[in-house]
This record gives structure tokens, sequence and C-alpha cells, in this order.
């Protein structure tokens, strides 16, 4: 779960990292409120949860209230790729004097966090790595023991900064702690400023929670339901539905049981010239009515045009499947071309279920994404 | 021979009286798994089909010492702490059924376990399964069968499919190990490579990985450093996924650029091993391979 750049700068505030002053607001005119009390030029900044709102236009300079107040308006009345934007942080201007880059993300082959640093900030960081790499420093955390003092100023040293060692040893720390007690993916600052004044202010801040941990990190559950960014409106209706659902922008709709074969369902799809519409995994188990949820979700999708479903079943049972898709079919009275293939559990009686409602199947993935995409045609 | 499971793994099985503990214990005494004890805390003194139920796990092995792997189906925010009461009794492998346990209590537990030298099988996994003799996990039973193919995958019923076509090519599998598909997971792919390449039994060895980290990418170097001792085939799934997104799996994102298919692919063919491009290819590769 991503959180809002306001949230994150909430965080880093109470943990004692600097952030410049600023200020959620909702209308123009708690902007220009804000950009008159604090008496300089302010940035405003849309708070949506996209990744590169910079370059798409969502933040803005202001050199005066009454600049402001216009800037503010411009935001709140646009979107910003495809999200509206409903609120706004402004903040003083900082003076940078340097731009750096800190991150803390989890390393998964060494089963660790791992600090990325860099003297180089404010530019894309992927763009960094891939054009030079070596200006890049790591700092991998041991999980018993945690990030140590002469671990931090190694760091700091080697981007360059040990002009400003306590501090930056004091952010590196708090990055870590904030990284336990609020179970993050991610924290990140980019830019992480060096001011003219010689401090080191957090000018961004991006922090990625761990979905597992909502059951303890209950501020953000709230949140959660509340907001979940990011999302088209029909992966807000799958996830609620409690499917692992995602869009893309083909034709085909797939549905299948366990991410891997339903990612290798789209695959196929696409191998034999079709184009995957989404991604809907049903999950181990799945009842007759969630089944007919998923068909559901599939043929009220006006981009779908036909449907690939495709059981290995284990756990989950042919005959449950089989019957939850007759009766997606049957409520919904919509008709799209749909190929079904299933084995495993309980097969001979979903078939059977099938053969009655003169529904045909197949026996291999590959021959059912084959059919679908001739049915479909490779749109 | 196999590798981490075999006729002499004798299993607790821990969230015994839970709904997939219970179901799926059914299932492994079927297969002939040896279950010898369950834990649930506060349920000792239970029987579940017909296995005696413990408080703990020292209880289990005060009146069975020779227990030495655990399957854990305990719910996630009391897995950890059934993960750590394994290992503070040395039981490996622990296998690691559970899903949605959050990262931070995985790289504790996993690290800890690496220290004392035992391996965690997931989280978030299938589980393993020595064909015909020992099966400690979730998987259908009917598309396995002892045989001589290696099979390591990040994925559930994709293993399943992958495992019925080399079934039914009449190869069999030595074991089958799902490592899970968390971002951090006990075992990786040049662990469980290495396991396969020291067993005599397994002649062949498959990969199914799919998108997110570089844990394909990591076998890929460690092959070309090392060279192909055995015929190796590969499935990597997720070539159509988009970037950002969560594609099921918490750990098959595509994220900051790293993580695709094309790079697992591109990264496993120059190391020398065969990817097919569709799974229903996998027995074909190996037996061009074995053939030689």
């Amino acid at each position: 779960m991503k959180l809002h750049e306001y949230e994150a700068k909430k965080i880093f505030l109470d943990e004692k990292i600097p952030v410049p002053k600023g200020k959620l607001a909702f209308k123009p005119e708690e902007v220009k409120d804000f950009a008159e009390e604090l008496g300089k030029p302010v940035i405003v900044k849309s708070q949506v949860l996209v990744a590169g709102r910079g370059k798409a236009g969502g933040i803005r300079g202001a050199d005066s209230p009454g600049e402001a107040l216009e800037v503010a308006r411009q935001l709140l009345s646009s979107r910003l790729k495809g999200f509206r934007v409903e609120k706004l942080l402004v903040e003083e201007k900082v003076d940078i004097e340097r731009e750096l880059y800190l991150s803390l993300i989890i390393d998964r082959s060494g089963r660790k966090h791992v600090f990325l640093a860099s003297g180089e900030g404010g530019v894309d960081i992927e763009e960094l790595a891939a054009k030079s790499p070596e200006k890049i420093f790591r700092l991998h955390v041991n999980p018993f023991l945690g990030v140590r003092d002469f671990e931090a100023r190694k760091l700091v040293k080697a981007i360059g900064m040990r002009g400003y060692m306590s501090q930056l040893v004091h952010v590196i720390k708090s990055f870590y702690r904030v990284s336990l007690k609020y179970d993050c993916e991610l924290v990140e600052s980019n830019p992480l400023a060096l001011t003219t004044d010689g401090r080191i202010v957090a000018v961004d801040a991006r922090m990625i929670i761990d979905d597992n941990s909502l059951f303890r990190q209950l501020k953000f559950k709230r949140r959660i339901e509340e907001e979940r960014g990011e999302l088209t409106e029909l992966e807000a209706q799958a996830i609620k539905e409690g499917f692992s659902y995602v869009d893309l922008e083909g034709s085909i709709g797939v549905i299948a049981n366990g991410a891997g074969l339903t990612m290798a369902s789209m695959d196929l799809v696409a191998f034999y010239g079709g184009k995957p519409a989404n991604f809907l995994d049903i999950g181990g188990g799945a009842s007759s009515e969630r089944v007919k949820k998923a068909v559901e979700l599939q043929l009220i999708n006006p981009r779908v045009v036909g449907v690939l479903i495709n059981i290995m079943a284990g756990i989950t049972r042919c005959d449950e499947v089989a019957r939850g898709l007759i009766e997606a079919m049957k409520e919904t009275g919509i008709e799209k071309p749909t190929v079904i293939r299933m084995v495993g559990t309980r097969e001979k009686e979903g078939r059977k279920i099938l053969e009655e409602a003169g529904i045909s199947y197949l026996e291999t993935m590959e021959e059912a994404a084959e059919k679908i995409v001739k049915l479909v045609g490779g749109m | 021979m196999a590798i981490l499971i075999d006729e002499e793994t004798k299993v607790v099985v821990q969230g015994i009286t839970g709904r997939e503990g219970d179901f799926h214990t059914g299932l492994m005494l079927q297969y002939g798994t040896k279950i010898m004890a369950g834990v649930t805390p506060g349920k000792g003194g239970l029987k579940v089909h017909g296995v005696p139920v413990y408080d703990s796990i020292d209880e289990a092995l005060e009146v069975n010492p020779e227990i030495n792997a655990s399957i854990i189906f305990v719910p996630a925010r009391f897995a950890s702490d059934a993960v750590y009461e394994a290992i503070e009794s040395n039981l490996s492998p622990i296998v690691l059924i559970t899903e949605h346990i959050p990262i931070l209590d995985s790289i504790r537990f996993i690290n800890y376990a690496r220290l004392k030298g035992l391996k965690i099988v997931g989280p978030n996994c299938p589980g393993v399964i020595s064909p015909g003799r020992c099966k400690l996990g979730v998987m259908p039973s009917r598309v396995f069968k002892r045989g001589e193919v290696g099979v390591v995958s990040r994925s559930g019923t994709l293993t399943y499919e992958i495992a019925d076509s080399i079934t039914k090519a009449g190869l069999g599998q030595s074991t089958c190990i799902g490592i899970g598909g968390d971002p951090v997971t006990g075992l990786d792919f040049i662990e469980v490579v290495n396991m396969f390449l020291e067993d005599e039994e397994t002649k062949a060895i498959v990969i199914i990985g799919e998108i997110g980290g570089d844990m394909e990418e990591r076998l890929a170097s460690y092959l070309k450093r090392h060279g192909i001792e055995k015929p190796m085939a590969a499935y990597i799934a997720g070539k159509t996924a988009p970037p950002g997104k969560r594609m099921g799996h918490a750990g098959a994102i595509i994220s900051m650029g790293l993580g695709g298919a094309e790079s697992k692919v591109n990264a496993l063919r120059d190391a020398g091993v065969e990817v097919a491009q569709i799974p229903s290819q996998i027995p074909r590769l190996l037996e061009k391979q074995i053939e030689k």
C-alpha cells in the first residue's frame, strides 16, 4: 500500500526526519492562506497515488499567494494520469544546494533490508541505476543488529557527504526505525536535499506499507478501506470480492486458479496472437458462488470480448467451477465466446454439468488459449 | 534418494486443528506421509484423523523424539511464532504453507533458521513432494509419479500443470518443491538446484520461475560460472504482465525496472538452459537433452 507524500512526511516529522514546512489543503483558498502565512515562494504538490507526478505537471511552484491560488485552482480541477486531484500539499520552497538520493528497500535475494544512496539525487533512480550504477551505493542491514553507526558513516562518506555526517547518519538510522515501526517495503526520499544553509531536508518522501502487515498497522488499514488509489474501478471491485485482479489492455478475459497458472494463461493468449484483457486469479478452493462472481466481472466488462477459463483443480473442484460459470451466464444474460479448460478434482462431475448445459471444454490449456484467440480474432 | 523429504521424514503438523491443517493432514496420511503428531496450542489431547494433538512441539517430541520435520498451516498473524517453535526444536525442513505473512517477520525467521542451518520451504508455498515416498504439502498427488526429474518452482497450480505433463511423458519426479510466491523465501533456486545436482536419483531439473526479483537471473549467472551438469529446462510465467502491478503473488511484481520475464528468459538461455515458450514444451525439452 502506497502512502501519499503528505502521509509519509507526517511520519518523517514524527520521527524527527526534517521535511519542509507544509500543509495539506483541499481548497485553493487554503493554499493561498498558507502561502501568505509563510511569506515566501511555495511548491504546490498534487497528492495522487501515481508515480511521476512532476513530469505529469502535478507539481508546480508559485512565487506569490495570488499565483499559489491560481495554481491550486488549476491542479484541483485537473486529473493526473486519470486520477482526480482532490488534495494538495503546499510547502515552503526549499533553497537546494545539492540533491541526494536515499531509499531503504528489501533485498529479496539477500533476505534483508538494503539502503540505496547516491550523491546525485533528484533524477529518476532507475535511469541512474541503468546509466551510472557506480554512483549508487548500498548498505545491507543485519536483521538482528540493525543499522550500526559505523556502517551509516561509511555510506555517507561514499556519497561524498562527510561534511554532513551527523545529520545524515540520523536520517539513515531513522529510515530503518520507520521501516520496522510501520512495516515498510519502501522508505525513500528523492531528493533528500542539502539546503543552501547546510541543512538536510527530505524534500520528497515516499513510503510503501506491506499489505500483509495491515492487521497490525490499523491506521493504514482504515485508510486503505477509504482510498485504494492507483486501482481502476474494476480492479477495486474485484479486489473487494477477494480476487487477485489486474486490468490489462487486451480483449480476452483470463480466469484461472493460482497466480502462476493465471500468468501462464495470459502468456498463452499472447503466444497464440491474442491480447489478455486482465488477470483474474480465483485462488484455491473457490466455491461456485465465487466462480460466478469472477465470470460476471468478465461478462460485464465491455472491453472483454471473450473469456478463457483455465482450471487445474487441486483443492478447487471442477463441479463448483462449472456451476458458477453457468449461473453467471444465466444471471447476466450476456453471451460472449467462452472457452473452458478444466482438469483435476471432480473433473467428471464438472464436465457432466457443462455437457448438460451445452458448453464444450478442452483438455489442455494450450488448446483452450488457441481456441479463444481464434474465436475472438487476434484483437 | 530424493531431496529434503523421503521415507525417513517424520512430521509434526502445526495448526492441525484448523480447516486447512485438518483437511490436508488427511490427504497427506492417505499419501503415506508419516505424521506423528499435531500441534495447536490449547487443543492438546484431541485427535485429528487419529493423529494425537499436543499443546507444543516439546510435548510432541517427548512422546515422539523421532519427529524431524514440520508443516505449518497456522494463520499469518500467528505463523511466525509457530516457525520459531519449529526452529528451536531443530526441525528441518519446516514447510510453511501460510500466505500473507508480513515480510519483516519472514526476514527475521528465515535468517534465524539459516543461522541454525535449518531449511524453511515457503512461506506462501504448496510444499514439497517426493512422489511415492512423502508429501509435505497441499498439492494434488495424482499428477505426480516417482521418477528422475527434480522440479523447483515459485508457483503452485502451474507446478501441478507442468508436473502433470512430465508424468504424462513417462518421466516422473524425484522431488518437486514449491519455494513460495513471496518476495523473500527460505530457499532459492540456486540452493535447490544444487541439492538436485548432488542427488543421484535426479537426472534432470525443471525450473519454473515468474516475474519479480532476480532469482532466475542469479541462478543463470551461477550456472554460467559452474556449467550445466544435468539436463535442465525452464519456464517463466508473466511475459504479458505490466510493470508495477502485483500478479497475485506478493513477489510477482516488476518494480524499478527489474523483474521482467524477458530478462529472466534471456539470462537463462544465455547460461545454456533450455527455456520453454509454453509450459507443455517442458517434457520435450528434457527428452531432447536426455536422449543425447
